[in-house]
């Protein structure tokens, strides 16, 4: 059994501003289960092959393919049709930068993002190829890894209030890349090196504590620990001072 | 006078995946100049997708103990079924350790050794003992004598390239994502560069460079079924088919994981039959000891794919809308292990299929997943046929994988061909010049525009991209499969030979301006097209059975006839690749039994 279902779906072409943004629908049979990239790839296979959109992995690990499904943004590969009734409209998120229809730069945001964070370990010791690695606790791992999960998709920045209206917040992502690195023992960074990328209201004390982007995490990351987690340090350090 | 944006710098890369930023990092290092192109940005690319680990035979683990890169070469030949290059074999298992080592000083989070006893869920006990306690633990693959894949959860691509791109920007180097090659300039004798497209507003633009690095992955979505990213078509491989000087190695050598999930065809990892997964049948049977009594759901990928699929062409497999396919059963590992260890394919089995494996078993088939064949390099990274011109992971028939790679080698290859021929890369540059006729350059980057203006008006036809695309796909799926006959991949020859004729008539539907995606398809299709005719023909040509290669017509191994490495040539104008052969190089492990597999059950049938 197949239904008709209805996509309403954004449209602009940055490079032709005199065509103005508009929606436009579209109509496709739906079967049983489909996901919003099986039905977005047979829109432009069948009905038109302009319509832009972003998906690689479409399996839920990459995180190209957040968009506004029914206002709230989400990765559309796996996003399946039949949760929601009527018909379905999407948009490309907000805050990046449009590259046409529904595919946006998130490249460039997340690249800007790791430098601002300096988001990379910082060491002072040289690599040895000879050398055994050093010991870590297995728990410390898991620890970093839980952070390091993150897929820079987009959707907890889109969802965003105060990354909406402040172009320098580093957002939940942000936040939670900088506490990836404060729980890693092999960063040698100090207290003060870390207040420096994230102890202002670019950063930690910028959040209006809305929350937006823990409920929208598709990676279910839990974002609103992290953020009281880099609180209690940059207050912890503050305080040292 | 110039139409073209034209970039020049000394070494270009082409793919941002773990093999490609990893070269360059070793490129940059040096001092020189590196560009990267991406079709995607860095963290999308299909590196990020890798689950299960790299093998390393650092032997911290209670299973790992008595490794040594001995032991791990020999495997990888095992693996190889003897196709693989031995010298690049022996480079790999020796460098390895010490990439592995570093990835962990730069970042990536590896489980680590919790010292202790344990039960595995056959009932073994070990014990991990303390004086290894911290240091990189590993789980078990298949194909291999010691657990040697080292992991972090399952998402060891996702830390390994966020870890290597943190490098990357941590040295400024610049990436041009949204950026895609579609042809490699060159005089006849050295590659200068590549025409490029981008993806956002659909320029032409011209890259020159000393030398320029593919790595651009692997061709798995040929196929209609595959567990590889969206963007895996061989570009890297097609842009340089199409020079008709460079060959393309091993093209018939196509893995398919025995896992990939039905009806959606995501992985899901080898790590779940080596943390003690077993396969069932629909009568809820344990078929794979029947089979290889050895080493069970753990012999190699071709093996077990095989024998899954002689399963239920026995009638064995459970009946599906999407056809037959097999369970794999990790409900005895619990859910502690599961949430933990084998989290993102929780995940996935949940967002995609509904299913808890906790308590569900998960609906598995052979699903194609691997591309051992690439562009031909030597063991430092050099491709053939043109200077200046390096190959690099996936995209590259270096040739550590004959013909089947073992899980967890290709995670390790990326990084450790990166590093390895990054280095000639960085040593043949410094001495290196460009000298170029920028007439001849341009004229590169017109034809692909007239190429382009050609698809716009339809002036050599109307065929429609995605109809032909299809029809290729399904192609490869009906008759160049796990299990493969002369019939069968004559079919195939003869289809995709008349799907290129029709790939040089495609007419767009729309006006093809900007990054238009249509554009975009209609571009890479004919070389795809000419991709599937270098697997099927050369399938169709090799009369024996190695690794993943399994005819019915020719069930054995032929040393005497086949120890030969098969070189694609495509000559403009030809509608088939001209075969040529080269000798496979046995250094140290002369061809014997793998140990597992059909030969071995025969053989020791015949002991009986």
């Amino acid at each position: 059994m197949s239904i008709q279902r209805k996509f309403s779906i954004f449209r602009y072409n940055p490079n032709t501003p005199d065509v103005k943004p508009f929606m436009q629908e579209y109509v496709i049979e739906e079967p049983q289960s489909m996901t919003i990239f099986t039905a977005l790839n047979k829109i432009r296979e069948e009905q038109d092959p302009s319509l832009m959109f972003d998906f690689v992995c479409r399996a839920a690990i990459c995180g190209s393919c957040a968009m506004v499904i029914n206002g709230k943004p989400r990765l559309a590969c796996k996003t399946l049709t039949t949760d929601f009734s009527g018909t379905i409209t999407l948009m490309p998120l907000p805050v990046f930068k449009l590259v046409g229809d529904l595919s946006v730069d998130t490249g460039a945001w997340f690249r800007h993002l790791s430098l601002k964070t300096k988001a990379w370990v910082h060491t002072d010791k040289e690599f040895d190829p000879n050398a055994a690695e050093e010991r870590m606790d297995n728990e410390t791992a898991l620890l970093i890894y839980e952070a390091e999960r993150c897929i820079e998709c987009g959707c907890c920045i889109a969802g965003c209030v105060t990354a909406n209206i402040r172009e320098d917040f580093l957002g939940a992502a942000g936040i939670n890349r900088v506490a990836r690195f404060m729980v890693d023992p092999r960063d040698e960074r100090s207290g003060n090196e870390y207040f420096e990328v994230i102890g202002s209201d670019e950063g930690a004390f910028g959040c209006m504590g809305l929350m937006a982007c823990d409920d929208n995490c598709p990676m279910q990351l839990p974002l609103q620990l992290q953020l009281s987690f880099v609180r209690r340090k940059m207050l912890a350090f503050g305080l040292s001072k | 006078m110039s139409n073209y944006t034209t970039v020049i710098t000394d070494v270009l890369v082409v793919g941002a995946g773990l093999s490609g930023e990893r070269a360059a990092i070793e490129a940059a290092s040096q001092g020189l100049d590196v560009i990267i192109l991406s079709l995607v940005p860095p963290r999308r690319s299909h590196s990020t997708a890798a689950q299960g680990g790299c093998q390393a035979s650092l032997g911290n683990c209670a299973m790992g103990k008595g490794d040594s890169t001995d032991v791990h070469f020999s495997d990888t030949v095992k693996g190889s079924d003897w196709g693989c290059d031995q010298e690049v074999a022996r480079i790999f298992v020796e460098t390895v350790p010490k990439a592995i080592r570093q990835m962990a000083m730069w970042g990536v989070p590896w489980n680590r050794v919790v010292a202790g006893k344990k039960v595995l869920p056959d009932g073994r006990e070990i014990e991990d003992t303390k004086d290894k306690e911290g240091l990189i633990t590993a789980r078990d693959f298949g194909g291999t004598a010691k657990w040697r894949t080292c992991y972090t959860s399952d998402g060891a691509g996702h830390t390994m390239q966020y870890a290597v791109d943190s490098i990357v920007i941590k040295m400024g180097i610049t990436v041009h994502d949204r950026t895609e090659a579609i042809s490699i300039i060159h005089d006849g004798e050295t590659c200068l560069g590549v025409v490029a497209r981008c993806l956002k507003t659909g320029e032409l633009r011209i890259y020159l460079a000393k030398s320029t690095i593919i790595a651009t992955g692997g061709y798995g979505r040929l196929y209609g079924a595959s567990t590889n990213a969206i963007i895996n078509e061989g570009a890297g491989m097609s842009i340089a088919l199409d020079t008709g000087l460079v060959p393309l190695g091993n093209m018939e050598a196509v893995q398919f994981h025995p896992t990939g999930m039905v009806p959606v065809w995501i992985l899901i990892t080898e790590g779940a039959r080596g943390d003690g997964g077993y396969l069932l049948d629909k009568n809820m049977h344990r078929f794979m000891p029947d089979y290889e009594p050895k080493k069970k759901e753990l012999a190699s990928r071709d093996v077990v794919s095989r024998r899954m699929i002689q399963h239920i062409r026995k009638g064995l497999g459970v009946d599906s809308p999407y056809g037959p396919h097999l369970w794999l059963d990790i409900r005895h590992l619990g859910a502690k292990h599961i949430n933990i260890n084998l989290r993102e394919i929780a995940n996935i089995c949940k967002n995609f299929n509904g299913i808890d494996p906790v308590d569900s078993l998960i609906p598995v088939r052979p699903t194609q997943h691997y591309s051992m064949g690439g562009v031909r390099t030597n063991k430092d990274g050099y491709a053939y046929g043109l200077k200046g011109l390096f190959s690099v992971g996936e995209s590259s028939c270096w040739d550590l994988h004959g013909f089947n790679r073992l899980g967890g080698n290709s995670l390790a290859e990326t990084i450790v061909s990166g590093w390895v021929v990054g280095k000639k890369v960085a040593e043949y540059t410094l001495g290196a010049e460009l000298n170029y006729q920028y007439s001849l350059v341009q004229d590169f980057a017109k034809k692909q525009q007239e190429r382009i203006a050609g698809l716009i008006s339809g002036k050599q036809g109307k065929e429609n991209v995605f109809a032909i695309r299809k029809e290729m796909e399904q192609t490869l799926m009906d008759y160049v499969g796990i299990f493969r006959n002369g019939p069968d991949l004559q079919t195939a020859v003869d289809r995709l030979r008349e799907l290129h004729q029709r790939a040089g008539r495609i007419g767009l539907k729309t006006n093809g301006k900007w990054a238009s995606p249509e554009l975009t398809a209609a571009l890479r299709l004919p070389g795809m097209v000419r991709l599937a005719l270098c697997i099927s023909y050369g399938a169709l040509t090799r009369t024996e059975s190695r690794g993943s290669h399994a005819r019915e017509d020719y069930p054995k191994r032929d040393d005497a006839n086949w120890l030969k490495r098969t070189l694609a040539y495509w000559k403009e104008g030809s509608d088939l690749p001209q075969l040529q052969y080269e000798p496979v190089k046995i250094t140290e492990l002369p061809p014997g039994d793998r140990g597992y597999g059909e030969s071995s059950a025969s053989s020791a049938e015949g002991k009986k």
